[in-house]
């Protein structure tokens, strides 16, 4: 029992708690709610969009970071979009006053 | 930044995701939680530009500004009616990038810090998060054609399932050979361009394969799993790029979906896998079969503004029919109207009413509909007995009574129990029967009356005779 642990194994730790995390935080999540669950969950996952920063960063244009600044735009479409619809939905939310 | 302060950077961001998923737990804390969800993808990316300070920043912000405006246009103009599409879409946009950054690692694996040649774990992981990410982008490009009928220009695009002759085998073999070649990728010792490639593809036809038995009634449960594919795929890449928001952020949106995917197909009351296998949604819009003898009562939108205005209690039951009517606005001043004359009015939602989860509640907050009117099936159910009027609006198979029939088709799927009002109006735009091809003896009891026509309509004739 010595030396340090994989970094995978890490990640896997993360992911599991994470799982959990996120199981005991959906079911509270009321139904009238689902479809802005739906919009803002997908952009949360367009976070992807650090993965494809990185491949987009070195100084030299090159096959991959062309791809990543695609993957960029395409995950941008998701933040914005996906934050704003649901912004906008949930403003439909709002208390209103009895007519 | 050092590594820890980037990881720290990270961290802060993903408990605001996780705070943004806790807001959504009532209507009051949702804005609150969205706002979160912001704060946290802001800190996302700025934390991750100053990282690549240095690189190409210039395209990066372009890329950037492209996608964001791109974005907040769609936001701002789709139709709440077709919010089922947009979601799609954006599933799409995850998987796919989620394709185009794995191309980049697999291409210079450097710019992410990992020296090459890429070691086997970092493969392996890569493999997932690519195939994942392919099969979301396709299937969700299908179930977007679906969703926005667009089958008669497109076949794949069909509404009704696409079958054809061995299809689960060759699903299989597909799915084996995608796994042998990325094997394959797995094994090699260089950059293994020609495997990657040709598991992607396949992916890509998987995707397509995968959905296109699904009838278009069995959306809300595709586009859940879409959802949930779209996180697993994002979680997928973040192994192999070893971040671990990506993880985190990955796995609440593949555990998002996969509740939502679980709570659709209890609402049908069919598993999971029935849904995948596809085929259900054959008769979708044919005639009733066993009609015969039973007969139904018309009558017209005046009988049914009649029995309204004179009843206490008025239950409305939305369906699909309200959504491609877009009758949401109508019924909120139908309801006004009842309200004005006395009428207690509330609004009864099964759980895959439309075509995504929480469907018609949108619409309803869309035509400021209070929320606290709108109540969930279980909320309502022992409510429809001391009701006096019920009326259905372009809803079927959720209302169907042959639901607590022994032996029938749909037997155990829960219901709302219309059945049981006093006086029950139908609003269809004729007798078909609904996607699972059943029969509604619902349509045939002495105190239902059915209106027919298109739900926008009959509703706007509704409230005229109120006047």
């Amino acid at each position: 029992m010595t030396g340090t642990v994989d970094p995978t194994i890490i990640n896997l730790v993360v992911f599991v708690l994470a799982v959990f995390v996120g199981y005991h935080v959906i079911w509270n999540v009321t139904p009238a709610l689902h479809t802005p669950l739906m919009s803002v969950t997908n952009a949360i996952s367009s976070v992807i969009i650090v993965g494809a920063i990185l491949a987009a960063g070195p100084a030299e244009i090159d096959f991959g970071s062309v791809m990543g600044a695609v993957a960029v735009a395409l995950a941008a479409i998701n933040v914005a979009g996906g934050f704003l619809v649901t912004r906008r939905m949930l403003e439909m939310f709002k208390k209103k006053k009895q007519a | 930044m050092s590594a820890n302060v980037i990881a720290l950077c990270y961290l802060v961001a993903s408990v605001c995701f996780i705070l943004a998923l806790k807001g959504l737990s009532h209507p009051e804390t949702a804005r609150r939680g969205n706002a979160f969800g912001i704060a946290g993808m802001t800190l996302a990316v700025l934390t991750t530009l100053s990282v690549v300070l240095h690189g190409r920043i210039d395209m990066i912000l372009a890329a950037m500004l492209i996608g964001g405006g791109i974005g907040a246009v769609a936001a701002r103009r789709v139709q709440m009616t077709q919010m089922p599409e947009l979601v799609a879409a954006m599933h799409s946009l995850v998987g796919l990038a989620a394709v185009l950054i794995a191309v980049a690692v697999v291409d210079n694996p450097a710019a992410f810090g990992v020296s090459p040649p890429l070691p086997m774990g970092n493969r392996l992981e890569l493999f997932i998060g690519t195939f994942v990410g392919a099969l979301t982008f396709s299937g969700s490009v299908i179930a977007f054609g679906k969703l926005a009928g667009l089958g008669k220009q497109f076949r794949l695009f069909s509404s009704a399932p696409v079958t054809f002759p061995g299809q689960h085998m060759v699903n299989l073999v597909l799915a084996l050979a995608m796994l042998g070649f990325g094997a394959a990728f797995f094994m090699s010792p260089d950059k293994a361009w020609t495997p990657f490639l040709v598991m992607t593809a396949i992916a890509f036809v998987l995707g397509v394969l995968i959905i296109i038995p699904i009838g278009g009634a069995d959306m809300p449960v595709v586009i859940s799993m879409l959802n949930s594919y779209s996180g697993w795929a994002a979680a997928g890449i973040g192994f192999s790029l070893n971040n671990t928001m990506l993880i985190i952020a990955g796995s609440l949106v593949g555990s998002s979906g996969a509740i939502l995917s679980y709570i659709m197909c209890k609402a049908m009351n069919r598993s999971f896998f029935s849904v995948i296998l596809g085929g259900f949604g054959a008769e979708e819009g044919t005639a009733a079969v066993s009609a015969g003898d039973q007969t139904h009562r018309s009558g017209s939108a005046d009988d049914a503004a009649f029995l309204m205005g004179n009843a206490e209690s008025v239950i409305i039951v939305p369906g699909y029919g309200l959504a491609v009517a877009r009758a949401q606005h109508a019924v909120k001043e139908l309801a006004a109207k009842l309200t004005a004359k006395g009428v207690t009015v509330r609004y009864a939602i099964h759980p895959v009413a439309g075509r995504m989860p929480g469907h018609m509640n949108v619409l309803l907050a869309e035509a400021e509909v209070p929320y606290d009117q709108v109540l969930e099936m279980d909320e309502i159910n022992s409510d429809f007995g001391a009701t006096d009027v019920v009326l259905v609006l372009g809803a079927n198979d959720v209302v169907n009574p042959l639901a607590h029939e022994k032996g029938s088709p749909i037997y155990g799927m829960p219901i709302l129990d219309v059945a049981k009002a006093r006086t029950v109006l139908v609003n269809k735009r004729s007798m078909a029967s609904g996607y699972a091809g059943l029969d509604n003896p619902l349509f045939y009891m002495d105190r239902t009356m059915m209106v027919f026509g298109d739900a926008k309509k009959v509703v706007e004739d509704i409230v005229k005779a109120l006047d």
